[in-house]
């Protein structure tokens, strides 16, 4: 069973606070992404979990037993590092082979596996090369294979892809998503790219300052963010957020923000109301704001940036702030220059509390 | 001192030299002049010509360089091979017309320098086992393992490379007195087993290692032993292979320590050995350079077989490999 587990776990360098009383879970066979920007303490949770870091506080589980004290090798997780970590002075096949020799497998039994292993990842052609005479491909899998061929209960993967250069990482996600699909076995994978976040992941734990913000499948999290942090991390161009004072008038609550008023429906006039957040951070993605002569916001087109498939509009309101547009390539797009008004439908607005950053309404 | 005195003094210096010695000092000053004089010329030529002068320019600092580093050593050689009083004749003679091989014999057997060559490589070889064994350990814990006053010990081992051998070097007689040491191989090589200067460089050589091996060691579950043979060591390999190196040379060369601790003719090493011979041959100088080559050339195939190690142990850290 590779379930991995961690309640309340708090891990503290002197005065600083790296992770702070995390609980989460991730189930057999489950591929689980932790998400966040660098120094958010996602690095940490993997090598508390891999136990080359004990943590303050709080309990960690892998399988069935509590791993606290337990040795890193005892744990029977392996981990792919950013780096690779390639042992320099040995080849490919000793690389792989080094995790079995010290658990004392026997050399028959040892050389299969291995063989077998860089039969899966095509690296037979490689395995007398040392790490030097390798690509960076090559010696991603080699690192890769050093994990597999120990058939751990799990993986950690911190950031395997980022030393890849953009063509070959996405050649080397859709790998990894087949490989663990196949494999079915238990993957904590540690990202900062929000791309592989929503396309890896079964689920997707969003962190910054040591604290999970969200954690749930990739769409729940792009279509629901629990706080104004998830809301712009995720989605590229990033969600549009304009911050207002909820006015009533005639009994009607709406937003008033530099680019107008935005009206609201009954149930988020509700929510905003019983939240008592006296501001009020409104969220529409690019792709959910129509250009719309109705529409409540006056603004005015600054930049097209044309990408083929997709324009994205960039406007202006009268203060300055910027809101961007998503619109297919077959919509005709306005000239740069242009007056416009936005709008966008109701239901497709996020309401935040501007100063707690938490989400309003459901 | 002024610069005018100061050239006074070079004149004068120059005058007392033997004339031969003299016109090879002032030959070799105008080529290294002209070199230097062609290098910085040769930034202001075209590009072609100016890697050709550069090139030129260079391989003729060298070339001094060499001459005045390997004239010695050429000396010793035919020195080696003249007569007794050819040796001492004006002006030096600088090329063996009737080489005597006889003396090389000579110094070999009366200097009994096949005894004296097996001690020093005895003690030397000692000497080197014992502190790459020692440094090695030592470097280990000071770099990857956590232990109370882990900081304070490494400055105190440091500390012991500050002190000069002349200081501690009546304590130490005595300590090896009292144990019993006196006049044995003990007493030659103990004392050397374990140097600061050692722990120092394979230290530096190891914490050089990225952080991620020793985690993914850790991960792969390599113990201790497993982790420095597999991965620690070969990394550090250039460091290591440099001490050696140096051990090697320092415990060869050693002349006070053997000459004091022993006073058995059947311990004494080749450089009190050569000093015999000396003693014994006083006129014969012929011999006496002949064992001179004869101890120096152990250690000149040394060089020559691990001169690429050397270098890249000195260099190793400088560039990012």
């Amino acid at each position: 069973m590779g379930r991995v587990a961690l309640t309340r776990v708090t891990k503290r360098f002197g005065e600083v606070t790296a992770v702070s009383d995390i609980t989460l879970e991730v189930e057999d066979q489950e591929f689980l992404v932790l998400l966040g920007p660098s120094g958010c303490g996602k690095s940490t949770v993997l090598r508390l979990i891999a136990g080359l870091e004990s943590p303050t506080d709080g309990s960690i589980e892998i399988g069935d037993r509590v791993v606290n004290g337990v040795e890193p090798k005892e744990r029977d997780v392996a981990m792919v590092f950013q780096s690779y970590a390639l042992y320099p002075q040995m080849t490919a096949r000793r690389n792989i082979e080094f995790p079995l020799k010290n658990q004392r497998t026997p050399k028959l039994e040892r050389a299969r596996r291995v063989e077998e292993v860089a039969e899966t990842l095509e690296l037979t052609e490689v395995l007398d090369r040392r790490p030097a005479q390798m690509s960076g491909g090559q010696r991603q899998r080699v690192a890769l294979a050093r994990a597999i061929v120990r058939r751990p209960e799990a993986f950690l993967m911190d950031e395997p892809l980022s030393n890849l250069d953009a063509k070959l990482r996405t050649q080397t996600r859709t790998e990894l998503i087949e490989l663990q699909r196949r494999l079915a076995t238990t993957v904590v994978y540690v990202t900062h790219d929000q791309v592989e976040g929503m396309t890896m992941g079964h689920r997707v734990a969003v962190m910054e300052n040591g604290v999970i913000q969200q954690v749930g499948a990739p769409t729940e999290i792009y279509d629901h963010p629990a706080n104004l942090f998830v809301a712009g991390f995720i989605g590229n161009p990033p969600m549009n957020v304009l911050t207002g004072l909820p006015t009533s008038e005639d009994g009607r609550l709406a937003i008033e923000t530099p680019g107008g008023g935005i009206p609201l429906t009954a149930p988020q006039q509700d929510a905003v109301r019983r939240s008592g957040a006296t501001q009020v951070a409104v969220g529409v993605r690019p792709e959910h704001i129509r250009l719309d002569e109705d529409g409540p916001l006056r603004a005015s087109v600054a930049v097209i940036e044309a990408l083929g498939y997709e324009n994205h509009v960039v406007c202006r309101l009268e203060d300055g702030q910027q809101v961007i547009v998503r619109l297919r390539a077959e919509v005709a797009a306005p000239r740069e220059g242009d007056k416009v008004h936005l709008g966008a439908e109701p239901r497709r607005l996020h309401l935040f509390d501007a100063t707690t950053g938490a989400r309003i309404g459901t | 001192m002024s610069a005018e005195h100061g050239t006074g003094t070079v004149a004068t210096a120059l005058g007392t030299l033997a004339p031969g010695f003299r016109d090879f000092l002032v030959g070799a000053g105008i080529v290294v002049v002209a070199g230097t004089v062609l290098l910085v010329l040769s930034r202001r030529a075209s590009p072609t010509h100016r890697r050709q002068a550069a090139l030129v320019g260079r391989y003729l600092l060298l070339v001094v360089l060499a001459v005045i580093v390997l004239f010695p050593l050429y000396i010793t050689v035919v020195d080696s091979l003249l007569q007794p009083d050819q040796v001492v004749a004006k002006p030096p003679i600088l090329f063996p017309t009737h080489p005597q091989w006889s003396s090389y014999a000579t110094a070999w057997t009366q200097g009994h320098l096949g005894r004296y060559l097996l001690n020093s490589f005895v003690v030397t070889g000692v000497i080197v086992v014992g502190e790459l064994v020692t440094s090695i350990a030592a470097a280990y814990a000071f770099a990857f393992l956590r232990f109370p006053f882990r900081k304070t010990l490494f400055v105190v081992f440091l500390a012991t490379m500050m002190v000069p051998v002349e200081v501690t070097f009546l304590t130490n007689l005595n300590t090896v007195v009292s144990l019993g040491w006196y006049n044995t191989y003990f007493g030659l090589t103990i004392p050397f087993l374990a140097t600061g200067f050692g722990a120092f460089l394979v230290r530096q050589a190891f914490l050089g290692l990225p952080g991620d091996l020793r985690d993914a060691a850790e991960l792969d579950g390599a113990n201790h032993w497993q982790f420095l043979r597999e991965v620690a060591l070969p990394v550090a390999r250039p460091a290591v292979a440099a001490l050696g190196i140096f051990s090697f040379f320092s415990a060869f060369g050693q002349y006070l320590w053997p000459l004091i601790v022993t006073k058995d003719d059947r311990l004494r090493t080749v450089t009190i050995g050569l000093k015999f011979l000396a003693n014994s041959q006083l006129n014969n100088f012929n011999v006496i350079f002949a064992g001179t080559v004869l101890a120096a050339l152990p250690l000149f195939i040394l060089l020559v077989v691990f001169e690429k190690q050397l270098v890249r142990g000195l260099t190793a850290g400088a560039v990012k490999g």
